[in-house]
């Protein structure tokens, strides 16, 4: 039984429409990444499937219970970590948890084990009310009650949103471990970066799925050779490189343009060669391995197409 | 499940820095400033008199006025048109004019003349007034008839003497009338308002999502948060009880037991229709202008200032829906009248059916999904 299938589903707000024939399966004990910008119907997805929301059309079953019909079982079985902070903020961090897992008809005891890693760095502060605790500590708080009741199934939205990037990176960690426990984990973040650390991936835009693959294969599958480009002015350089015959496309990326070119007719020396010819200071290019982002663009403008 | 919820909200009530003061500061504000502001009785009307006589008695005749705490001599004027000023300019509310040869007509067993007029723009102050200074001339004129014939004449020819009784409220002491429908207000506005706030500032802080996904039914969740209302309630009630006391010696003549067992089903009733307010409403500010609105039409057709029997017919129709109306006529018979449970069965029905009413609609129209 797959932890989850989504057939079709789609979902407007008035003449919006958020979700467009979504569609996807997840597999059990699966890290599944949902990537993709603000507005790419991240969260509405997710809202359909933690029964919060009602799809218009389409069907979804989570652990093989129907979304609609079934909604008081998944409730018992799914936890869910909305993007925003929503735990009682006037309640203490042991308060919140208690109260979580009475509501569950559980204790703290049984799931102990679960939530052990994660709760132990915030335990010094467990009388702290939880509005005075700090952005990190707040986001671990909110996972250990998520996971109060021994979820098989956790919806995460946006757990790494405003967080600092140590923090992000040990949340991450958190959930790798929670997957070795055998809980399917499905995760929506609008950091590229953060996909290589899931087993599957969509990547999502505009409420439709672009691909749905394992960040791997996504890197693996981008059609063309990728360079880095540098060199001064930064801005003219972007747009001489898209008006270069031989480049397919060029995107800023930080401190370096990533080109994609056409490899079989031009070699990095001859670009930089040109570049020079056209005034350039500080010309380097030199070959990369895509990143998510890169692959995103590439998916995005194909999709244009 | 639902003790674990309403331990909760008990947490979240006691811990709010504000609404437990409220509580304790809401019923003596109301029962130390409304009882002397809420008042039928019109007092220190102004008044301008013109003596055009100048004689004993119709200076005696100011003297008697003078002296009534009703009315307070604002000025004295040579001449009508002078007096008319003092009205036009709002210095005075009655103008009391003695006609000249009035000693001279009384004396000679005719009519002494004294006109009244007076300043309606507050209705209530000019009719109130001028009654009152009725009953002070005709009193006067009784006394001068008293004086003027011997006894046993009066006797002869025979006068009506009129002895009201007042029953309940035998001084017509309003204060008695007031105060028990002041705690009506009292529990109205804590036990309306603070439920309206409660679902939405869940909703506002986001806390209504994790809930949703929880397995807490409607009915456990709007139960939880009716709870710690009935617990408000009853210590606001407490309060107003013992100062109503020690204040204004004010106690119900029938039981307490019967008021708080009206109070514990209108509490239910009221905090009820909050809790609808609140859950239909997206913001705090929605939900308080809705609240206020509601609770402010409710309490004027309430009867707590004009009796519901003197308003327009179809005004009395629209009264019929109004929780405020039976539980305030409930308090007044219980503190004036002694009633008990049996003579208030006709209000206990329709506050029972406001209870189940706006709690069955509120717990439908909560939502976990859309």
């Amino acid at each position: 039984m797959k932890a989850l299938s989504v057939n079709n589903v789609s979902r407007s707000y008035g003449k919006v429409q958020a979700l467009k024939n979504v569609s996807f399966e997840v597999e059990q004990g699966e890290l599944f990444g949902l990537i993709g910008p603000d507005g790419a119907g991240k969260t509405t997805l997710i809202r359909i499937l933690a029964t919060l929301l009602l799809a218009d059309s389409g069907r979804a079953t989570v652990d093989g219970l129907d979304a609609v019909r079934d909604y008081r079982a998944i409730r018992r079985r799914v936890g869910y970590m909305p993007g925003r902070f929503s735990l009682y903020q006037d309640l203490s961090v042991e308060e919140n948890l208690n109260f979580f897992a009475s509501i569950f008809n559980a204790t703290v005891r049984e799931s102990y084990h679960l939530i052990q890693g994660i709760y132990r760095q915030i335990e010094p502060f467990k009388s702290r009310r939880a509005g005075k605790l700090s952005g990190g500590m707040k986001q671990k708080l909110a996972l250990c009650c998520a996971l109060i009741h021994k979820p098989s199934l956790l919806f995460l939205d946006e757990p790494t949103t405003g967080v600092d990037p140590v923090s992000r990176r040990e949340f991450w960690d958190m959930l790798a471990s929670l997957r070795q426990q055998g809980i399917t984990i499905v995760v929506s973040t609008p950091y590229m970066d953060e996909a290589l650390r899931c087993d599957r991936i969509a990547l999502m835009k505009e409420g439709g799925c672009l691909k749905i693959e394992t960040p791997q294969n996504i890197i693996r599958q981008f059609p063309h050779t990728l360079w880095s480009v540098q060199g001064d002015p930064m801005y003219r350089l972007l747009k001489d490189l898209r008006r270069h015959e031989d480049v397919i496309s060029s995107f800023a990326f930080g401190d370096a343009h990533h080109v994609a070119v056409r490899s079989e007719r031009i070699t990095t020396l001859q670009l930089e060669e040109n570049l020079k010819m056209l005034d350039y200071k500080n010309v380097e290019v030199k070959e990369i391995t895509p990143t998510v982002e890169d692959c995103y663009m590439q998916l995005t403008m194909d999709n244009e197409q | 499940m639902l003790k674990f919820l309403i331990e909760k909200e008990f947490k979240q009530l006691l811990r709010h820095s504000f609404l437990p003061k409220l509580v304790i500061a809401m019923p003596c504000i109301i029962l130390l400033v409304f009882p002397w502001v809420a008042s039928y009785e019109v007092k220190n009307v102004s008044l301008c008199v013109v003596d055009n006589d100048h004689s004993t008695l119709s200076s005696r005749l100011m003297q008697k006025v003078a002296a009534s705490a009703h009315f307070r001599l604002a000025a004295t004027a040579s001449g009508y048109s002078r007096a008319m000023q003092s009205i036009e300019s709002g210095d005075a509310d009655i103008i009391l004019e003695i006609q000249p040869s009035f000693e001279e007509q009384l004396m000679r067993g005719g009519e002494g003349q004294v006109m009244l007029s007076v300043n309606a723009v507050n209705g209530v102050k000019g009719s109130l007034g001028s009654a009152y200074l009725l009953s002070l001339l005709s009193d006067y004129a009784a006394e001068l008839r008293s004086e003027r014939i011997p006894a046993p004449a009066v006797a002869a020819v025979g006068s009506i003497r009129l002895l009201p009784t007042y029953f309940f409220n035998p001084r017509l002491n309003y204060k008695a009338y007031m105060i028990p429908a002041l705690m009506v207000l009292l529990l109205t506005l804590l036990c309306g308002f603070l439920p309206a706030l409660n679902i939405v500032s869940e909703k506002e802080a986001g806390t209504i999502e994790q809930l949703n996904v929880t397995p807490v039914g409607k009915l456990t969740f709007i139960l939880a948060k009716l709870t710690p209302y009935w617990l408000v309630g009853f210590i606001a009630l407490s309060i107003g009880f013992a100062l109503a006391a020690l204040l204004y010696h004010i106690t119900p003549a029938g039981s307490f037991g019967t008021i708080y067992f009206f109070s514990a089903i209108y509490i239910l009733a009221i905090s009820g229709f909050g809790l609808l307010i609140s859950s239909y409403s997206d913001a705090m500010q929605q939900a308080m202008l809705l609240a206020f609105f509601f609770i402010m039409i409710l309490a004027l057709t309430s009867g707590l200032f004009t009796p519901v029997s003197s308003m327009p017919q179809w005004a009395q129709y629209i009264t019929v829906f109004n929780p405020l109306k039976y539980f305030m006529q409930v308090m007044r018979m219980v503190y004036l009248k002694g009633s008990g449970i049996g003579d208030l069965l006709p209000q206990l029905i329709a506050l029972c059916g406001f209870a189940v009413f706006s709690n069955t609609w509120a717990t439908l129209s909560y939502k976990k999904s859309k």
